[in-house]
């Protein structure tokens, strides 16, 4: 498998904190990769690095063999890598079925190109992604009356919808509903499998992350403590001390 | 699905009555001619303020300047172009369409990356600034203003010429508007408006998206301009043509007051908006401005939900 | 233009005289300019209404003075005046719009800025007013120089009034709690502080420090209804360039504001100088913005 993530040696750092730190770590083509690390130990500062929604102080980061390290976010979402938010970020005002509508590809288009109506094919899709995220009942409603876990969904399906080759999950399972989780985890497979999307998962929940992922790389103060498969991460000694030391 | 949809029906329905009564309206009624032409002018203010305050979140103090663009263009081509008055306002209208287009396109270029206030503060600036330069610059005639060529036609033909310009001007205006709200640049400007940041993330050519609205709403303003210098007959830098106080801040109220980003609340707000405060010039002689002033803070402040919204909510409520 | 440009350079004592002259007009500015800081800082709200502010301050002094009190006590009156009506329009205003989006409190204090505006203009008349305070004139350079006692009382005020605040908001009971206030309201409200008491103080302050930057102005200057903006847009930009939390840095770009804005004045012509600092405060907004763009982030 080639790799379709390269993170080389990036450093980024807020006033005097390294929220990263000569951290490397790659993306295969196809797999569904796992980023893991105590709270503060730097992977949302990486995934905003990553989008360009962070300028990055040193290192290099290719993505498909060319480097997108100075690019800002909208030009590397064009070239189809896309991340969701921990914090959920959603068109709070527009209802469901219009956030999937504007997040669709064509939608990334020129100005020519903007001034058409949201094509039937490109509705019933929506409708589709959205049925996937178990929300068609809630195409209708605005996206900021929808509860947190919810709008995590919604956020999901948002970025399916825009078919990414490489798309950034921060926490997808956090403040769902603990019964939910599982139907989640399968969601997320399916994405892979079936649509063909290549994942890189920051997630807090062992259990999710062990069952998901193919290979995971542990941050822990801004530096990759330890990578590889999942059992020989959760088996490494310095993870466990990172986690039972912090949390 | 249903196409005849209620609220789809009744759209047609309002539009069909407006169009009458802006059809009808001077002729019933010459000698409001002028009024009712402003009510079109503030019509036209609200629905492009609302373009970029209401569906894009980009709060402007600063339209005003093409509305003056628009006024000063018509008067200096009237002016020195030597043509007839007719094609000489015609030529005006378009010179100051393409001057406020161009002007859009530099301080969107410049302004539109600017965020939250720093945006409608900035805008403030720019809006007096203009209004500044216009009443220092002898070639505009600096501080006195510019007059503008008599209207050739009878005794009060000008005012019904002019109120059926400004109908025609709202009327395509708002169609414009309404088919591009229905089209996916509508939903890129409710996009930046909810999460600029996501939907640069999510791909979206939000610069051009942004300069392309202020453009727009430019080209219109503009239009306004200089048909408004014509009618009155006269433009003053600070209080027609740059004016940040009066025209500038009503763009802004009258969207709030009727309720912004809506299809109808800007149309509204313009309405309820010209009818009191064409009341508080008649009955508080001396003390419009003030009053004016005070109903700004008593809108902003207990109803910036605007009437469409407040309807909303109670329908909201009634339903459930 | 360019002849008054070469008569600035080609004779240093005049370039002195208006450089002089505008740094001490600034301090005046420095001290509207700590007022919006605080506001800012504290209530989270850009106050549109800080030069209607100055303004009445202004009136306060030149009704004093009209009454046949001493000039010089106009200054501690126009203070204690304004601190009044600071007070009143947050318990009128200002504590209904604190907690909402910013551009309501922006359109808000706008609508309060033109009502005072034309309250002004309606009381007071359209005529430019000024005060003389009676103190004289410092002169130097063989008289070239001429700078009155008043802009070397503001200013020595301006840089007073700096470390009163500073020592104010370090040490005092209120200004603490006015700066626990501004780092997190929340935090501040379940360690026992009445937030809405600390900003309805913050903001009567602010009336304060505007009365008596009126009153300076009216003595040292003119004042007449429509320059309220002006001294909005001047504080605005202080603060801008400054920073919220930076006393020092607002005498700095205060001061620099002033002699920039004079020197202005003196190039283009009189007539240019309100638009100057209009044009300035936008260029400020859009170089900063392209400064912050270049590397990748953007500003809030
Ligand atoms: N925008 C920011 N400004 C300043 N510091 C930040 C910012 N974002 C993150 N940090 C700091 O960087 C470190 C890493 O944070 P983050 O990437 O959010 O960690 P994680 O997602 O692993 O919990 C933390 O110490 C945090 O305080
Ligand atoms: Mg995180």
């Amino acid at each position: 498998m080639s790799a379709l993530l390269e993170v080389r040696n990036v450093t980024r750092r807020f006033g005097g904190v390294v929220a990263n730190n000569g951290v490397s770590l790659t993306v295969r083509q196809g797999e569904i990769a796992g980023l893991i690390g105590p709270n503060g130990s730097g992977k949302t500062t990486l995934f905003g690095c990553i989008t360009g929604t962070h300028a990055v102080d040193g290192g290099d980061i290719l993505f498909e063999g060319r480097s997108i390290a100075h690019l800002r976010s909208a030009p590397i979402a064009r070239l189809g890598l896309l991340r969701t938010w921990q914090q959920t970020r959603v068109y709070s005002e527009m209802t469901c079925a219009e956030n999937m509508a504007i997040s669709a590809r064509e939608a990334q288009g020129g100005l020519l190109s903007l001034l058409r109506s949201v094509p039937v094919s490109t509705r019933r899709k929506g409708d589709d992604l959205l049925a996937f995220a178990g929300l068609h009942e809630k195409r209708g409603d605005k996206a900021g009356s929808l509860s947190f876990g919810q709008q995590k969904l919604l956020e999901f399906a948002m970025a399916l919808m825009n078919e990414p080759k490489l798309l950034l999950l921060d926490e997808p399972t956090a403040g769902i509903n603990p019964t939910l989780i599982n139907g989640l985890i399968d969601r997320l497979r399916r994405a892979n499998t079936e649509l063909g999307v290549t994942l890189l998962v920051i997630e807090h929940n062992m259990r999710v992350i062990m069952n998901l992922a193919h290979r995971i790389t542990c941050l822990a103060h801004g530096e990759v403590l330890a990578e590889g498969p999942p059992e020989a991460v959760r088996a490494d000694a310095r993870v466990l001390d990172a986690y039972l030391g912090v949390a | 699905m249903n196409l005849l949809s209620a609220s789809h029906l009744s759209d047609w329905h309002i539009m069909g009555a407006l169009a009458l009564a802006g059809l009808a309206g001077p002729l019933l009624l010459p000698a409001l001619a002028t009024q009712i032409a402003f009510l079109w002018l503030m019509v036209v203010f609200a629905l492009t303020w609302d373009m970029l305050g209401g569906r894009m979140g980009y709060n402007s103090f600063g339209n005003i300047v093409f509305f003056g663009i628009g006024c000063y263009a018509a008067a200096v081509v009237q002016r020195d172009g030597g043509l007839p008055y007719f094609e000489g306002l015609a030529s005006g209208l378009v010179v100051g369409a393409v001057a406020a287009v161009l002007a859009a396109l530099v301080f969107g270029a410049a302004m539109l990356g600017i965020r939250g206030h720093y945006f409608a503060i900035g805008t403030l600036g720019l809006g007096i600034a203009a209004g500044e330069i216009a009443a220092g610059w002898d070639y505009v005639g600096a501080g006195s203003g510019m007059a503008l060529p008599l209207y050739p036609g009878e005794l009060g033909s000008r005012e019904i010429f002019f109120c059926y310009s400004l109908f025609a001007l709202a009327a395509l205006c708002f169609l414009v508007f309404r088919w591009l709200y229905g089209t996916r640049f509508g939903l890129a400007l409710n996009a930046i408006r909810d999460d600029h940041d996501k939907a640069d993330a999510m791909g979206l050519r939000t610069t051009p998206i942004k300069i392309f609205a202020w453009s727009l709403s430019a080209f219109f303003l503009a239009l306004s301009g200089g048909l408004t210098a014509n009618m009155i007959g006269f433009i003053d830098p600070r209080d027609v043509a740059f004016a940040g106080a009066t025209f500038g801040v009503w763009m802004v109220l009258m969207a709030i007051l009727g309720g912004k980003g809506t299809l109808w609340g800007p149309v509204l707000g313009a309405f309820v908006f010209h009818i009191v405060q064409e009341l508080f010039w008649t009955y508080l002689l001396g003390w419009q401005r003030v009053a004016l002033g005070l109903l700004i803070v008593v809108i902003v402040v207990f109803f910036p939900q605007g009437i469409m919204g407040w309807w909303a909510a109670r329908r909201l409520r009634a339903t459930s | 233009m360019l002849d008054n440009l070469s008569l600035f350079v080609q004779y240093p004592p005049l370039a002195a005289d208006v450089i002089l002259n505008g740094l001490l007009i600034g301090s005046i500015f420095a001290l509207a300019a700590y007022g919006m800081a605080l506001v800012w800082g504290v209530l989270n709200i850009v106050n549109v209404v800080q030069g209607e502010l100055v303004v009445l301050g202004g009136y306060v002094t030149f009704l004093a003075v009209q009454a046949g009190l001493p000039p010089l006590l106009g200054l501690p009156l126009s203070a204690a005046v304004m601190f009044c009506l600071g007070w009143l329009i947050y318990r009128a205003v200002i504590f209904r719009v604190v907690d909402k989006d910013i551009f309501i409190s922006i359109l808000a204090t706008f609508g309060l800025s033109i009502l005072f505006q034309q309250l002004a203009n309606a009381v007071f008349g359209s005529d430019v007013r000024t005060v003389d305070a009676g103190l004289g004139s410092l002169h130097l350079l063989d008289g070239t120089v001429t700078l009155s006692h008043v802009k070397l009382l503001a200013f020595a005020l301006a840089l007073g009034a700096g470390g009163a605040l500073w020592l104010f908001l370090r040490h005092a009971r209120l200004g603490q709690a006015i700066r626990a206030t501004a780092q997190n309201p929340r935090a501040a409200r379940i360690l026992g502080i009445d937030t809405n008491r600390v900003y309805a103080m913050t903001y009567a302050l602010n009336g304060a420090l505007c009365g008596a930057a009126g009153s300076l102005a009216v003595m040292a200057w003119t004042i007449h209804p429509y320059v309220g903006l002006p001294y909005t847009v001047r504080s605005f930009m202080v603060v801008v360039v400054a920073g919220v939390g930076n006393v020092a840095g607002v005498v700095g770009a205060g001061l620099g504001l002033g002699a920039l804005e004079n020197v202005a004045g003196f190039v283009f012509g009189v007539e240019f100088q309100i638009a100057f600092v209009f044009a300035l405060m936008v260029v400020i907004l859009v170089w900063r913005n392209a400064m912050a763009a270049r590397k990748r982030g953007y500003l809030e």
